[in-house]
Protein backbone atom coordinates (compact mmCIF):
# COMPACT_ATOMS: atom_id res chain seq x y z
CA UNK A 1 0.00 0.00 0.00
CA UNK A 2 2.88 2.43 0.37
CA UNK A 3 3.83 2.08 -2.71
CA UNK A 4 0.81 3.31 -4.19
CA UNK A 5 0.92 6.01 -1.82
CA UNK A 6 4.48 6.85 -3.36
CA UNK A 7 3.62 6.80 -6.92
CA UNK A 8 -0.26 8.95 -6.38
CA UNK A 9 -0.22 8.78 -10.68
CA UNK A 10 -0.61 4.35 -9.91
CA UNK A 11 -3.48 5.13 -7.93
CA UNK A 12 -5.44 7.26 -11.17
CA UNK A 13 -4.52 4.92 -13.68
CA UNK A 14 -7.47 4.99 -15.85
CA UNK A 15 -6.60 1.62 -17.23
CA UNK A 16 -6.49 0.08 -14.17
CA UNK A 17 -9.76 1.66 -13.22
CA UNK A 18 -11.26 0.24 -16.61
CA UNK A 19 -9.98 -2.91 -15.91
CA UNK A 20 -11.29 -3.58 -12.26
CA UNK A 21 -14.43 -2.32 -13.55
CA UNK A 22 -14.39 -5.03 -16.19
CA UNK A 23 -13.68 -7.81 -13.75
CA UNK A 24 -15.48 -6.79 -11.45
CA UNK A 25 -18.53 -6.46 -13.69
CA UNK A 26 -18.28 -9.71 -15.57
CA UNK A 27 -16.62 -11.41 -12.72
CA UNK A 28 -20.06 -12.06 -11.20
CA UNK A 29 -22.06 -14.98 -12.69
CA UNK A 30 -25.14 -14.75 -12.79
CA UNK A 31 -26.64 -18.39 -12.22
CA UNK A 32 -28.75 -20.54 -13.61
CA UNK A 33 -26.83 -20.13 -16.95
CA UNK A 34 -27.93 -18.99 -19.79
CA UNK A 35 -29.26 -21.55 -22.14
CA UNK A 36 -27.71 -20.83 -25.48
CA UNK A 37 -24.40 -20.47 -23.63
CA UNK A 38 -21.75 -22.50 -24.19
CA UNK A 39 -18.61 -24.11 -22.67
CA UNK A 40 -15.37 -22.71 -21.68
CA UNK A 41 -12.84 -22.50 -24.53
CA UNK A 42 -15.89 -22.31 -27.34
CA UNK A 43 -15.38 -19.85 -29.96
CA UNK A 44 -16.32 -16.99 -30.04
CA UNK A 45 -16.34 -16.01 -26.19
CA UNK A 46 -19.58 -13.26 -25.82
CA UNK A 47 -19.87 -10.70 -23.22
CA UNK A 48 -23.11 -8.83 -23.16
CA UNK A 49 -23.65 -5.88 -20.34
CA UNK A 50 -26.64 -3.20 -20.45
CA UNK A 51 -27.31 0.18 -19.97
CA UNK A 52 -30.89 1.99 -19.40
CA UNK A 53 -30.23 3.27 -23.00
CA UNK A 54 -28.15 0.26 -25.18
CA UNK A 55 -27.07 -3.26 -25.18
CA UNK A 56 -24.08 -4.03 -25.27
CA UNK A 57 -22.53 -7.14 -27.00
CA UNK A 58 -18.92 -7.89 -27.36
CA UNK A 59 -17.66 -11.08 -29.18
CA UNK A 60 -14.08 -12.17 -28.80
CA UNK A 61 -13.19 -12.91 -31.88
CA UNK A 62 -9.96 -12.87 -32.85
CA UNK A 63 -8.22 -12.95 -36.29
CA UNK A 64 -11.72 -12.68 -37.99
CA UNK A 65 -11.99 -11.06 -41.55
CA UNK A 66 -14.75 -8.67 -40.82
CA UNK A 67 -16.53 -8.91 -44.02
CA UNK A 68 -17.10 -12.52 -43.55
CA UNK A 69 -19.18 -11.83 -40.52
CA UNK A 70 -23.03 -12.41 -40.75
CA UNK A 71 -24.98 -10.51 -37.69
CA UNK A 72 -28.79 -10.44 -37.16
CA UNK A 73 -31.49 -9.50 -34.81
CA UNK A 74 -34.77 -10.61 -35.14
CA UNK A 75 -36.96 -9.50 -32.42
CA UNK A 76 -34.61 -9.84 -29.69
CA UNK A 77 -32.61 -12.65 -30.74
CA UNK A 78 -28.84 -11.61 -32.16
CA UNK A 79 -27.26 -14.59 -34.19
CA UNK A 80 -23.61 -14.35 -34.88
CA UNK A 81 -22.25 -16.32 -37.66
CA UNK A 82 -18.96 -15.91 -39.71
CA UNK A 83 -15.49 -18.06 -40.39
CA UNK A 84 -12.04 -17.73 -39.17
CA UNK A 85 -9.31 -19.62 -40.32
CA UNK A 86 -6.23 -20.66 -37.96
CA UNK A 87 -4.06 -19.82 -41.11
CA UNK A 88 -2.41 -23.23 -41.12
CA UNK A 89 1.47 -23.41 -41.92
CA UNK A 90 2.44 -25.74 -44.28
CA UNK A 91 5.56 -27.89 -44.00
CA UNK A 92 5.34 -27.70 -40.70
CA UNK A 93 5.00 -29.99 -37.87
CA UNK A 94 2.60 -29.09 -35.36
CA UNK A 95 2.44 -29.72 -31.68
CA UNK A 96 -0.56 -27.95 -30.13
CA UNK A 97 -3.59 -26.90 -32.43
CA UNK A 98 -6.31 -25.43 -30.07
CA UNK A 99 -7.38 -22.16 -32.25
CA UNK A 100 -10.43 -22.16 -34.01
CA UNK A 101 -10.62 -22.78 -37.37
CA UNK A 102 -14.01 -23.14 -39.32
CA UNK A 103 -17.65 -21.29 -39.33
CA UNK A 104 -18.82 -20.20 -35.91
CA UNK A 105 -22.60 -19.09 -35.12
CA UNK A 106 -24.02 -17.98 -32.02
CA UNK A 107 -27.21 -16.95 -31.00
CA UNK A 108 -28.21 -15.06 -27.78
CA UNK A 109 -31.36 -13.43 -26.25
CA UNK A 110 -31.20 -9.92 -25.45
CA UNK A 111 -33.32 -7.81 -23.45
CA UNK A 112 -36.46 -7.78 -25.28
CA UNK A 113 -36.61 -4.22 -25.25
CA UNK A 114 -33.57 -4.82 -28.02
CA UNK A 115 -34.60 -2.50 -30.84
CA UNK A 116 -33.40 -4.15 -34.11
CA UNK A 117 -33.33 -0.95 -36.26
CA UNK A 118 -30.95 0.49 -33.95
CA UNK A 119 -27.89 -1.54 -33.87
CA UNK A 120 -24.09 -0.69 -34.93
CA UNK A 121 -21.10 -2.93 -34.96
CA UNK A 122 -17.48 -2.17 -35.00
CA UNK A 123 -14.47 -4.84 -35.36
CA UNK A 124 -11.08 -3.59 -33.57
CA UNK A 125 -8.28 -5.48 -31.76
CA UNK A 126 -10.43 -8.75 -32.54
CA UNK A 127 -13.07 -7.56 -30.53
CA UNK A 128 -16.54 -7.51 -32.51
CA UNK A 129 -18.85 -4.73 -30.05
CA UNK A 130 -22.32 -4.57 -31.11
CA UNK A 131 -24.49 -2.12 -29.33
CA UNK A 132 -28.26 -2.29 -29.79
CA UNK A 133 -30.52 0.70 -28.69
CA UNK A 134 -32.78 -0.24 -26.23
CA UNK A 135 -36.58 1.50 -27.02
CA UNK A 136 -37.47 4.27 -25.45
CA UNK A 137 -40.87 3.34 -23.41
CA UNK A 138 -38.63 0.50 -21.52
CA UNK A 139 -36.31 2.84 -20.30
CA UNK A 140 -36.68 4.26 -16.72
CA UNK A 141 -38.02 7.77 -16.38
CA UNK A 142 -36.91 10.28 -13.87
CA UNK A 143 -39.96 12.08 -12.34
CA UNK A 144 -38.56 15.63 -10.92
CA UNK A 145 -40.29 16.48 -7.63
CA UNK A 146 -40.65 20.70 -8.03
CA UNK B 1 13.90 -37.69 -34.11
CA UNK B 2 16.34 -34.78 -33.08
CA UNK B 3 13.79 -32.32 -34.10
CA UNK B 4 11.12 -32.96 -30.80
CA UNK B 5 13.52 -32.02 -28.52
CA UNK B 6 12.69 -28.13 -29.25
CA UNK B 7 9.07 -28.44 -28.33
CA UNK B 8 8.17 -25.48 -26.17
CA UNK B 9 7.02 -27.11 -23.13
CA UNK B 10 4.30 -25.60 -21.22
CA UNK B 11 5.44 -24.06 -17.38
CA UNK B 12 3.30 -24.86 -14.72
CA UNK B 13 2.07 -21.78 -14.04
CA UNK B 14 2.93 -21.53 -10.02
CA UNK B 15 3.55 -18.49 -9.93
CA UNK B 16 -0.10 -17.08 -9.84
CA UNK B 17 -0.92 -19.81 -6.91
CA UNK B 18 1.99 -17.60 -4.88
CA UNK B 19 0.13 -14.83 -5.21
CA UNK B 20 -2.26 -13.76 -2.56
CA UNK B 21 -5.77 -13.12 -2.73
CA UNK B 22 -5.06 -9.80 -1.17
CA UNK B 23 -2.15 -8.97 -3.61
CA UNK B 24 -4.16 -10.18 -6.26
CA UNK B 25 -7.14 -7.35 -5.52
CA UNK B 26 -4.40 -4.64 -5.12
CA UNK B 27 -3.64 -5.56 -8.65
CA UNK B 28 -7.03 -5.58 -10.38
CA UNK B 29 -7.66 -9.17 -11.34
CA UNK B 30 -7.56 -12.50 -9.47
CA UNK B 31 -7.64 -14.68 -12.66
CA UNK B 32 -5.62 -14.98 -16.12
CA UNK B 33 -7.06 -16.00 -19.56
CA UNK B 34 -5.47 -19.07 -20.49
CA UNK B 35 -5.36 -17.82 -24.67
CA UNK B 36 -5.91 -20.45 -27.00
CA UNK B 37 -2.38 -21.52 -28.99
CA UNK B 38 -1.67 -23.40 -32.14
CA UNK B 39 2.49 -24.06 -32.68
CA UNK B 40 4.64 -25.60 -34.60
CA UNK B 41 7.90 -26.32 -36.23
CA UNK B 42 9.30 -25.84 -39.57
CA UNK B 43 12.70 -26.47 -40.44
CA UNK B 44 14.15 -22.65 -39.07
CA UNK B 45 11.78 -22.31 -35.87
CA UNK B 46 8.91 -22.17 -33.88
CA UNK B 47 5.87 -20.83 -34.55
CA UNK B 48 3.22 -19.72 -31.97
CA UNK B 49 -0.14 -18.36 -32.27
CA UNK B 50 -2.03 -17.00 -29.34
CA UNK B 51 -5.63 -15.53 -29.57
CA UNK B 52 -6.16 -12.77 -27.34
CA UNK B 53 -8.92 -11.07 -28.53
CA UNK B 54 -8.74 -7.52 -26.90
CA UNK B 55 -5.39 -6.73 -26.57
CA UNK B 56 -3.61 -3.71 -28.12
CA UNK B 57 -0.47 -3.20 -29.41
CA UNK B 58 0.43 -0.65 -26.07
CA UNK B 59 -1.09 -3.91 -24.14
CA UNK B 60 0.65 -6.73 -25.08
CA UNK B 61 4.00 -8.02 -23.01
CA UNK B 62 6.19 -10.25 -24.43
CA UNK B 63 9.36 -11.44 -22.27
CA UNK B 64 11.86 -14.19 -23.27
CA UNK B 65 15.24 -14.86 -21.71
CA UNK B 66 17.28 -18.37 -22.26
CA UNK B 67 14.63 -20.24 -20.35
CA UNK B 68 11.29 -19.64 -21.17
CA UNK B 69 9.09 -17.23 -23.17
CA UNK B 70 6.27 -15.14 -21.43
CA UNK B 71 3.71 -13.51 -23.21
CA UNK B 72 1.06 -11.33 -21.28
CA UNK B 73 -2.18 -9.08 -22.34
CA UNK B 74 -4.51 -6.79 -21.14
CA UNK B 75 -8.31 -6.22 -22.56
CA UNK B 76 -9.35 -3.15 -22.98
CA UNK B 77 -12.46 -2.80 -24.51
CA UNK B 78 -14.85 0.66 -24.09
CA UNK B 79 -18.03 0.32 -21.69
CA UNK B 80 -20.55 2.62 -21.08
CA UNK B 81 -20.58 4.35 -17.56
CA UNK B 82 -23.20 2.25 -15.36
CA UNK B 83 -23.24 -1.04 -17.29
CA UNK B 84 -24.47 -3.95 -15.62
CA UNK B 85 -23.61 -7.55 -16.76
CA UNK B 86 -25.71 -9.42 -17.93
CA UNK B 87 -23.78 -12.47 -19.91
CA UNK B 88 -20.35 -13.41 -19.55
CA UNK B 89 -18.04 -16.11 -21.17
CA UNK B 90 -14.77 -13.75 -20.58
CA UNK B 91 -14.23 -13.43 -16.38
CA UNK B 92 -11.21 -11.75 -16.65
CA UNK B 93 -8.87 -9.26 -18.54
CA UNK B 94 -5.88 -10.62 -18.36
CA UNK B 95 -3.93 -13.40 -20.77
CA UNK B 96 -0.96 -14.84 -20.03
CA UNK B 97 0.90 -17.87 -21.05
CA UNK B 98 4.41 -19.27 -20.69
CA UNK B 99 6.23 -21.59 -22.27
CA UNK B 100 9.44 -23.42 -21.39
CA UNK B 101 12.81 -22.75 -23.97
CA UNK B 102 15.37 -25.17 -24.82
CA UNK B 103 18.71 -23.78 -25.97
CA UNK B 104 18.73 -24.11 -29.56
CA UNK B 105 16.38 -21.29 -30.03
CA UNK B 106 17.74 -17.98 -30.70
CA UNK B 107 15.77 -15.79 -28.22
CA UNK B 108 17.93 -12.74 -29.72
CA UNK B 109 15.90 -12.73 -32.45
CA UNK B 110 12.74 -13.08 -31.67
CA UNK B 111 10.01 -11.35 -33.96
CA UNK B 112 5.97 -11.06 -32.94
CA UNK B 113 3.21 -9.40 -34.53
CA UNK B 114 -0.32 -8.64 -33.50
CA UNK B 115 -3.35 -8.89 -35.96
CA UNK B 116 -6.95 -8.42 -34.60
CA UNK B 117 -6.19 -10.17 -31.80
CA UNK B 118 -4.01 -12.98 -33.13
CA UNK B 119 -0.50 -12.74 -31.72
CA UNK B 120 2.22 -14.24 -33.71
CA UNK B 121 5.80 -15.16 -32.44
CA UNK B 122 8.52 -16.81 -34.32
CA UNK B 123 11.35 -18.10 -32.83
CA UNK B 124 14.22 -18.87 -35.04
CA UNK B 125 16.77 -22.01 -34.36
CA UNK B 126 20.50 -21.03 -33.86
CA UNK B 127 22.02 -21.11 -37.24
CA UNK B 128 24.16 -23.74 -36.29
CA UNK B 129 21.28 -26.23 -35.30
CA UNK B 130 19.33 -25.46 -38.81
CA UNK B 131 19.72 -28.52 -41.08
CA UNK B 132 22.07 -28.15 -43.72
CA UNK B 133 21.27 -28.84 -47.66
CA UNK B 134 24.45 -30.89 -48.26
CA UNK B 135 24.95 -30.94 -52.30
CA UNK B 136 26.12 -33.88 -53.81
CA UNK B 137 28.06 -33.15 -56.54
CA UNK B 138 27.95 -35.55 -59.60
CA UNK B 139 30.97 -35.37 -62.06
Amino acid sequence: MVGYLNSPGALFDEFRRLQTEMDELFGRWPSPVEIRSVGRGAYPAINVGATAEQVNVYVFAAGVDPKSLDISLQQNLLTIAGERSAMTEEDANYYRRERFDGAFRRVLALPEDADPERVEAHYQDGVLQITVQRREAARPRQIEVH
Amino acid sequence: MAETSSIPTERQETGAQEVTKQQARESGSEVTLRPPVDICEDSDGITIRADMPGVSRDRLDIKADRDALVIEGEVKIDMPEGMEALFADVRSTRYRRSFALSRELDVDAIEASLNNGVLSVRIPKRAEVRPRKIEVRTD
